[in-house]
């Protein structure tokens, strides 16, 4: 069994009774009755492929392991309190016998969420049992065969528009294949299935998620974290929504988005300003957008290389999901030395996305001193308290709660006065959710996240009809994140997040084999170098938000699910072909345009 | 196993290895010059990216039994002491990395590249960069990295050719 319709068969039963890990229902006012009076509604199937994350350190592991001294592992991982749990779990050793300890991570993009932990206990119990040191470092196919990657996702559409185009009803069922075993389907389901109806008002959505067990790996965490798969099948379906009610991408995008006041799916209110025409306007005028809408048609007629632009609007919703953020129970702490250095202990990891450099910058903003004079504690769990995976930008939303004081010098002089006087200064502060924030798991009503991101991205594309390859020309990237902390380290996520997005939506194809990666090498699975991506302009629009650290409400996540339905539509712009499974690799975009006899 | 001596930043080393042994895991583990980085070993990421004899090489792939007697040069061969060399320091100035591990095999291909290109067009810096991988997607800032590098290394060597 390697695919989604293989499991919801039900031919074969690997998992309970009907392979299902887990099912969610989002349901709001009447779907049926409101189909039954619709003038128009329009139907579709979307599909995504697994994606390797391929940071480009491959896992590794150092451990020590014997009755007397415990456990202690050193590795590259995000999450050092999941290896922490797992290890525990894995010898029976109380929590005081097992040290976790994060070394310098050459990326993870989640998928060194997980499966560090596993690599840590076979380096672990190999220890134990020879008395040596182990040390295990994957080789690349080793890495690319065994770990997680995205999951992939099959989603129906069915929706019901007003011929003005208002959306009346929206159905939506929502699949990801979470392979041979559990691990982290259930949350990567969560976040999918609530972005699944996007940042439009409609009285009456349905959304079934589910997320089924079939014979591959495990597929767990990956940047976005179940939002790309849901994003890139409701913005293709809308571009298609628009065409059937005859109004532009755009102007049915109007119609229809939330504002201030609406109520999103899940039943949350809207409670602070958004403004999706803003974006989208500021988008399209950067893009050129009218203009090359109408110049391209009448250019492409009979060359060779057609052009096209099109685009995609959507939310993402900040820190974890629904109860998450209590569950994990964030705690930071902070200490101040003698000498006036502050020393940040957090269990949020550095991967990469700037933890270190945006936590110091908090801290010493709070503070009324010097970066500098911040150091942000290396993850160990023998020295930080669990603040909770740094999953999600996470690290953002749970540090930003620091005391307040006032200059350098007094800083320094009070910190000296009082750790002679009295000893450590150390205070911890655990996270808080915003007032009023409330969430029911059991009806999966309420207010999903905190806060949202909002964002809009245009890309444009050259289509070479002899080669069948799709080249992105120019790329826009326009989103409301609160406040920007650190302008360049967050340029540098989202250029990452499209870089990668461009990746998922042309290139990146993991192609299995009796339920096993066939193509486990940099050379035969292809991601983007910078030759394949376009300059990507990335612009902000800030409004900062009351219950994030310094305003902000984390960015990391959200350029992953924009890029692949902007790029979609835009190739439906150039050619007329409507594809709706992703990669679109020349392969298939081939196979589409021989069957079409419009080309 | 056979004895080698290798020519590793100015210096020579005696190690023991099989010829087929890869120089990076030769570096990193033998010389503990772990600068150098593992990503693929296969050739494909330039992680592990080394010059030889001046000339830009994947030490992932290259044997041990090839390079005896070569003048190797790793990443730790740039700084003069806390001097960082003109190309990690436009690096740090255009703030070139997220996770960094690519970092010095882009450091490396940048080195080669002005070596034997001062002015080198945007071809040509495209043409490395189809060669290193960079998974953070940092390219654009790699870019100006380079360029960075290029203008302040043709700067100083103006200067110093004025000077004599
Ligand atoms: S590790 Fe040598 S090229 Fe990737
Ligand atoms: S900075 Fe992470 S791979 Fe380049």
């Amino acid at each position: 069994m390697s695919s989604i319709d293989d499991a919801l068969s039900g031919r074969e039963v690997v998992w309970g009774t009907d392979n299902l890990f887990k099912s969610y229902t989002v349901a709001r006012g009447d779907v049926e009755a409101a189909f039954a009076g619709a003038p128009i509604v329009v139907e579709g199937e979307y599909e995504t492929g697994s994606q390797e994350q391929l940071y480009i350190e491959p896992n590794g592991m150092l451990a020590i392991a014997d009755l007397q001294n415990g456990v202690t592992v050193w590795g590259s991982m995000q999450c050092p309190y999941y290896v922490h749990r797992a290890l525990a779990g894995l010898f029976n050793l109380p929590a005081e016998k097992i040290r976790v300890v994060q070394m310098e991570t050459g990326g993870g993009f989640g998928g060194k969420e997980e499966y560090p932990s596993i690599i840590a206990g076979h380096a672990a119990l190999l220890a134990w049992k020879s008395g040596r040191p182990v040390k295990i470092v994957y080789s690349r196919a080793e890495d690319m065969v065994a770990t997680t990657k995205r999951h992939p996702s099959r989603t129906k559409h069915r929706t019901a528009v007003t011929r003005d185009g208002r959306l009346l009803a929206m159905d939506v069922d929502f699949v990801i294949d979470g392979g041979a075993y559990c691990t982290l389907s259930p949350v990567v389901l969560s976040r999918g299935t609530i972005h699944a109806a996007g940042p439009y008002r409609c009285d009456h959505v349905r959304i079934r998620g589910r997320a089924v067990a079939t014979n591959v790996p495990p597929h767990g965490a990956f940047r976005g974290f179940g939002a790309p798969q849901s994003i890139f099948a409701l913005e293709r379906h809308m571009d298609r929504v628009a065409a059937a009610v005859g109004l532009g991408p755009d102007e049915f995008r109007r119609r229809n988005f939330v504002h201030a006041g609406d109520t999103l799916a899940v039943g949350q209110v809207i409670r602070e300003p958004v403004s999706m025409n803003t974006l989208l306007d500021r988008a399209l005028a950067l893009a050129g957008y009218h203009d090359k809408r109408r110049r391209f048609v009448e250019e492409n007629g009979t060359r060779a290389i057609k052009k096209g632009i099109g685009f995609s609007t959507f939310m993402h919703g900040a820190g974890f999901t629904g109860s998450g953020e209590d569950h994990l129970a964030s705690v930071v702490a902070v200490e101040a030395t003698r000498e006036g250095v502050v020393r940040v202990l957090a269990a949020s990891t550095e991967i990469g996305q700037g933890t270190n450099t945006i936590f110091s910058q908090i801290a010493a903003e709070a503070l009324g001193i010097d970066p500098d004079d911040v150091e942000v504690v290396q993850p160990d769990t023998s020295e930080v308290p669990n603040s909770g995976p740094t999953v999600v930008h996470h690290a953002l939303v749970d540090a930003g709660v620091l005391p307040s004081v006032h200059s350098r010098a007094e800083f320094r002089a009070a910190c000296r006065r009082y750790v002679d006087s009295y000893g450590t200064l150390r205070a911890t502060s655990r996270y808080q959710p915003p007032p009023g924030v409330r969430w029911d798991d059991q009806t999966y009503q309420g207010d999903a996240y905190g806060t949202y991101a909002w964002a809009a991205y245009v890309a444009e594309v050259s289509v070479d009809t002899t080669t069948y390859e799709i080249r992105v020309d120019d790329f826009v990237a326009v989103q409301e994140v609160g406040k920007v902390i650190n302008p360049t380290l967050a340029m540098g996520q989202i250029e990452g997040g499209v870089a990668q997005g461009v990746g998922w939506a042309l290139y990146e194809d993991v192609v299995w084999r009796e339920g096993r990666m066939a193509n486990a090498q940099m050379t035969n699975y292809i991601m983007p170098t910078s030759m394949d991506l376009p300059e990507i302009r990335v612009h902000f629009e800030e409004v900062p938000y009351p219950y994030g650290p310094a305003g902000a409400k984390g960015i990391g996540e959200l350029p992953m699910d924009g890029p692949a339905p902007a790029i979609f539509n835009a190739v439906e712009h150039a050619t007329g072909i409507s594809a709706t499974r992703l990669p679109l690799t020349p392969e298939r975009l081939m196979e589409l345009m021989c069957a079409s006899p419009a080309v | 196993m056979a004895r080698h001596v290798l020519r590793v930043n100015g210096k020579d080393h005696e190690v023991d290895a099989e010829p087929g042994d890869s120089l990076l895991s030769l570096l990193r583990d033998d010389l503990g010059l772990t600068g150098s980085k593992f990503g693929c070993g296969e050739g494909f990421c330039g992680a592990c990216t080394v010059l030889i004899d001046g000339q830009l090489t994947r030490s992932c792939v290259t044997r041990v039994g090839a390079v005896a007697g070569k003048a190797i040069a790793t990443v730790e061969s740039l700084a003069a002491g806390d001097r960082l060399h003109p190309v990690q320091q436009a690096f740090l100035d255009a703030e070139a990395f997220q996770c960094g591990y690519c970092t010095s095999g882009m450091v490396m291909a940048t080195v080669a590249l002005l070596k034997n290109t001062p002015n080198p067009t945007e071809q040509d810096i495209a043409r490395v960069m189809d060669r290193n991988v960079c998974r953070c997607g940092t390219y654009p800032r790699i870019v100006d990295a380079i360029k960075r590098a290029a203008q302040q290394m043709r700067t100083t060597t103006t200067a110093v050719g004025g000077q004599r």
